[in-house]
């Protein structure tokens, strides 16, 4: 049933290019969503997917312009839907590659609901959403993940809404498989993508991504080289939360049901926390760490093993197909209580 | 109620011949109303005769016990000759408490047939009902209508008395009493209740023992009580020879939509969220998983219907149903199969409105929001039913219509039809139009939007063909080629392409039936679910001779291309509808013609008379 299992045909050799589409890509000169277009065009080759058995859904803003930049199907939709789209989509076809491209208003804001259950529901998607923290196509908003008292046009006295944490957002949803990546740190993006994208059910990725326009810089704790180095923390399953310069490694721990930095050479290596991507809990207590107080961790915080919606819908349906054959509607039309007028 | 033989049997008793009857069970919530209801009306499709139903029951699912909105009621209409409504005013009411007798006492017919459980006229009862002192102590409710004071919860309790069930769970089956007293008033079979009986409480001997047994106590009371000197027979109707069967809109939709699904040989997605009363198009839809339909419960209106399109869009036929406020929730996303010329499917029942409305009540008053209730110019089919029965044909012609001409059908059904029921005449399937559905694996010469000349539908191509990768959305596009386009011309051109679209699915509308004269004084127009109020009306007016005819559109858009000509052919043309004139103002702006409303927005079906009233006023208007 899934893309790649027996039934899928052989995928040809592809490369990058045949994963362009013949559109002028329209995104701002310097915008992060070129290294993630370029990202996900090269490691599509890597999945052994035909590529016509690819689909990219997207809703609506600057990130949701994405699938016309592929040479697969896609479906350019409404704003928000796209999760519920894809949905509908894999009950139909569950045996093709489904992506969902959404950013931080599109899938956190109006379309909120629908990825709450598309990740409870754990539907086999990969769900890219491009965090930028602003509203980029309607020319600078707010958005749903911009910091408290964000000043914006909607916004000029600061904003006063508290900013979702969309990993936490997505683990606090039952999500089965959750990472974080870089638009600017390419071979991460690269891995992580293809990580994803052979999870089997919904798995999210938080891509911080930089609109040099509206909200310039707003992830530069990751993109500054000195700082980079001070907060970003490798995610790696089965090796201790270590971050920083290699001459003052720092460790994060549990000091008792609350994490804390400390430097790695003070504490014994048997309080180091191992990270455990099956752990889901650990997870969370993952998702909510940031920088200046702590480390930004990337990489992927969990991947756990769950039953999958449209496999649990098809099974159903080949089970009563087996046990009584398949439908009848003239055998339906005179069941049950029927009398004949002569 | 019009007597047409009498006998008397070997008990003392009358029987005397009816040619239609009206009876209306009436109690609280909790006494099964409608299960006496819906089994009374089987066991008078087994007597053969034609049968038109009105459940009416409170939004509240368990309304406190007594009151008078805590009411449900069952109302039906039975026949010896064709039966299209359930009946204006009562021959028979059965009033299982004083709040029933109250809501429901004005529409019995003067010396109409009261019955009475007089153990639930207690103090407490009469106080919740807002009776001052007790009505059946009143004379004048006797000298008014054949009073009948019955103590059923006593009867009931002493058929029953001793087997091991407490005083709830008997008290619980008074009303097979009820059912089991009028249908030896109405010479009905009780097999059919027997046999449901034992089916239903197949698995708790003593409750399917206790109901048989309380049915047959109120079926020989009636027989050798002293009270009921009378009963009647209503022979069997003059029906079409065939196999029938009792058939509900919602099912009927739903049955309607597996057989396109099996027809087609493409998987069906049904999207919808829970909502009165379209819920049980969900419910029956999820028990035939055989026929590769996939439903899914989804978390609001949006997801239901961008479910479907998704669905559309990987080549399975798309499918959301909801009522009006479902639907208002779904206007973007049907914009966007507009938009992306994709098939989808919107069941409308509607229901009494605006906001939360009467959700249990029926109305006509989405029509303007079928046709228009989305940005900008963005149109739809809409079809409408006109019987429970005629559900089914009207279902599965939104699917072959969506799959052939790529783009969103609505059908408006309503309350009123989604729980009615009437005996319906089981079609052979091989005899419905084919529903030829053609996915384009050409990869040769392929464009997104290059169209059928005769439909301008464009290719349908599933996710999966090699060769065929494209992308669509909701941004305006150059024709033939599916790019983005935000040129002014084109953009001109595919709005008028799309209403184009529409326009065609004319060539599917067969020529119009006209039931009457072909010219005359007046036509009577309507839709949905008043056809039969409508025909029994337009009948009555043509027996006493005059020139009326009645023309029920299932086509709402686009309109029959006849219909300018047959508007014209009548000095005056009447729309009785269930909203304050929807289909009229279409009329009058399309044709140019001085239609004239009859309006009623009361959460109930329109009644034959007050139609045949409308005619007679304007029979005597100047044109």
């Amino acid at each position: 049933m899934s893309p790649g299992g027996a039934d899928a045909k052989e995928a040809p050799k592809y490369t990058k290019k045949d994963f362009e589409s013949d559109q002028d890509v329209r995104w701002c000169p310097g915008c992060g969503d070129y290294a993630i277009l370029s990202a996900a065009q090269k490691t599509l080759p890597d999945l052994g997917v035909p590529k016509e058995q690819i689909v990219f859904v997207s809703g609506i803003g600057c990130s949701s312009r994405f699938p016309y930049y592929m040479n697969t199907y896609g479906f350019h939709t409404i704003h928000g839907r796209a999760p519920a789209i894809a949905t509908g989509l894999k009950l139909a076809r569950p045996e093709l590659k489904v992506f969902v491209v959404t950013g931080d208003g599109d899938g956190l804001s109006i379309g909120g609901n629908h990825m709450l259950h598309v990740l409870r529901r754990n539907v086999g998607l990969t769900i890219l959403l491009f965090n930028n923290r602003i509203y980029g196509l309607t020319k600078g908003q707010y958005s749903p993940t911009s910091e408290l008292g964000k000043v914006t046009k909607s916004t000029p006295a600061g904003s006063a809404d508290r900013p979702v944490n969309p990993l936490a957002f997505a683990l606090g949803c039952g999500a089965t498989f959750v990472a974080r990546t870089v638009d600017r740190n390419i071979p991460h993006m690269e891995e992580m993508l293809r990580r994803a994208a052979r999870h089997r059910g919904a798995a999210f990725v938080e891509i911080l991504q930089n609109c040099n326009v509206y909200n310039d810089l707003a992830w530069n704790v990751v993109y500054d080289k000195e700082s980079r180095l001070r907060y970003e923390l490798r995610l790696e399953h089965g090796r201790p939360l270590l971050f920083g310069p290699p001459d003052e490694r720092q460790a994060v721990i549990m000091d008792g049901v609350v994490p804390k930095v400390v430097r790695a050479r003070d504490v014994p290596e048997s309080v180091l926390w191992v990270h455990d991507e099956k752990n889901a809990n650990a997870a969370k207590l993952l998702a909510d760490l940031f920088a200046p107080e702590f480390p930004v961790p990337i990489g992927v915080f969990a991947a756990i093993d769950a039953p999958v919606y449209e496999e649990i819908m098809l099974e159903q349906e080949q089970r009563a197909i087996s046990e009584r054959g398949p439908g009848d509607i003239a055998r339906l039309l005179t069941s049950g209580d029927t009398w004949k007028i002569t | 109620m019009g007597e047409v033989a009498a006998a008397v049997k070997g008990n003392g008793k009358s029987l005397k011949g009816l040619d239609r009857a009206v009876v209306r069970f009436a109690g609280d919530s909790g006494d099964g109303m409608q299960l006496t209801g819906e089994q009374f009306t089987t066991e008078s499709a087994w007597a053969g005769n034609d049968v038109a139903t009105l459940p009416n029951f409170p939004a509240e699912i368990r309304a406190p016990a007594g009151t008078l909105f805590g009411v449900s009621s069952f109302q039906l209409q039975f026949g010896s000759h064709r039966v299209y409504t359930p009946g204006d005013r009562l021959d028979c009411l059965v009033a299982m408490n004083p709040a029933a007798l109250k809501v429901h006492l004005r529409d019995l017919k003067t010396g109409g047939l009261l019955l009475v459980n007089t153990p639930a006229f207690d103090r407490r009862n009469l106080d919740k009902a807002g009776y001052a002192a007790n009505p059946l102590d009143d004379p004048a409710l006797a000298e008014r209508y054949r009073l009948h004071k019955v103590d059923m919860t006593g009867l009931t309790h002493e058929a029953i008395k001793d087997l091991p069930l407490n005083t709830k769970e008997k008290d619980r089956t008074k009303n097979f009493f009820a059912l089991g007293l009028v249908s030896w008033i109405y010479t009905r079979p009780l097999e059919p209740t027997l046999e449901w009986i034992g089916k239903k409480f197949a698995k708790n001997r003593d409750v399917a023992t206790a109901n048989a047994r309380v049915l047959k106590a109120g079926h020989a009371f009636g027989e050798t009580a002293e009270i009921f000197n009378e009963h009647y027979a209503v022979e069997a109707a003059e029906m079409a020879p065939g196999l029938y069967r009792a058939m509900t809109g919602n099912r009927a939709l739903a049955w309607g939509i597996l057989a396109a699904a099996q027809r087609s040989k493409v998987p069906v997605v049904y999207g919808a969220y829970p909502i009165t009363p379209a819920s049980d198009i969900l419910h029956e839809l999820a028990l035939h998983k055989r026929f590769r339909v996939r439903t899914i419960q989804a978390e609001d209106e949006i997801a239901a219907v961008t479910a479907a399109i998704g669905a559309s869009f990987g080549g399975a036929i798309g499918v959301t149903g909801s009522s009006g406020p479902g639907v208002a929730l779904k206007g973007e996303a049907i914009g966007l199969a507009v938009m992306a010329e994709l098939p989808l499917v919107v069941f409308d029942v509607q229901r009494g409105g605006p906001s939360t409305g009467l959700p249990t009540k029926t109305e006509q008053a989405d029509l303007m929001q079928a046709l228009y209730g989305r940005n900008s110019e963005s149109p739809v089919v809409v079809l409408a039913p006109a019987t429970p029965g005629d559900c089914f044909y009207v279902a599965y012609e939104a699917v072959r219509i969506a799959a052939k001409y790529m783009l969103p059908v609505v059908v408006l059904s309503d309350g009123f039809l989604a729980n009615g029921s009437e005996p319906w005449l089981i079609p052979d399937p091989e005899t419905l139009p084919p529903i030829d559905v053609q996915f384009r694996t050409d990869a040769d010469g392929f464009l997104p939007y290059l169209r059928d000349p005769a439909t301008l539908s464009r290719p349908w191509v599933r996710p999966g063909t090699p060769g065929l990768e494209h992308r669509i959305g909701g941004i305006e596009k150059q024709d033939v080629t599916g790019d983005i386009s935000y040129d002014p011309e084109n953009h001109d051109h595919m709005v008028r392409t799309r209403a184009e679209k529409v326009r065609r699915v004319a060539q599917e509308i067969p020529p119009t039936s006209i039931s009457g004269p072909a010219t005359g004084d007046v036509l009577v127009v309507g839709w949905g679910s008043t056809y039969g109020a409508i025909t029994a009306a337009v009948e009555r007016a043509q027996r006493a001779g005059q020139a009326v005819a009645s023309v029920h559109l299932r086509h709402l858009n686009p309109l029959p291309p006849d219909l300018g000509h047959i508007l014209r052919e009548y000095r005056r043309v009447l729309v009785p509808e269930i909203n304050s004139g929807q289909l009229v103002r279409v009329l009058r702006a399309e044709y140019l013609v001085d239609a004239v409303g009859f309006n009623r927005v009361r959460g109930l079906p329109l009644a034959s008379d007050e139609i045949h009233e409308a005619i007679s006023q304007l029979l005597g208007s100047p044109a």
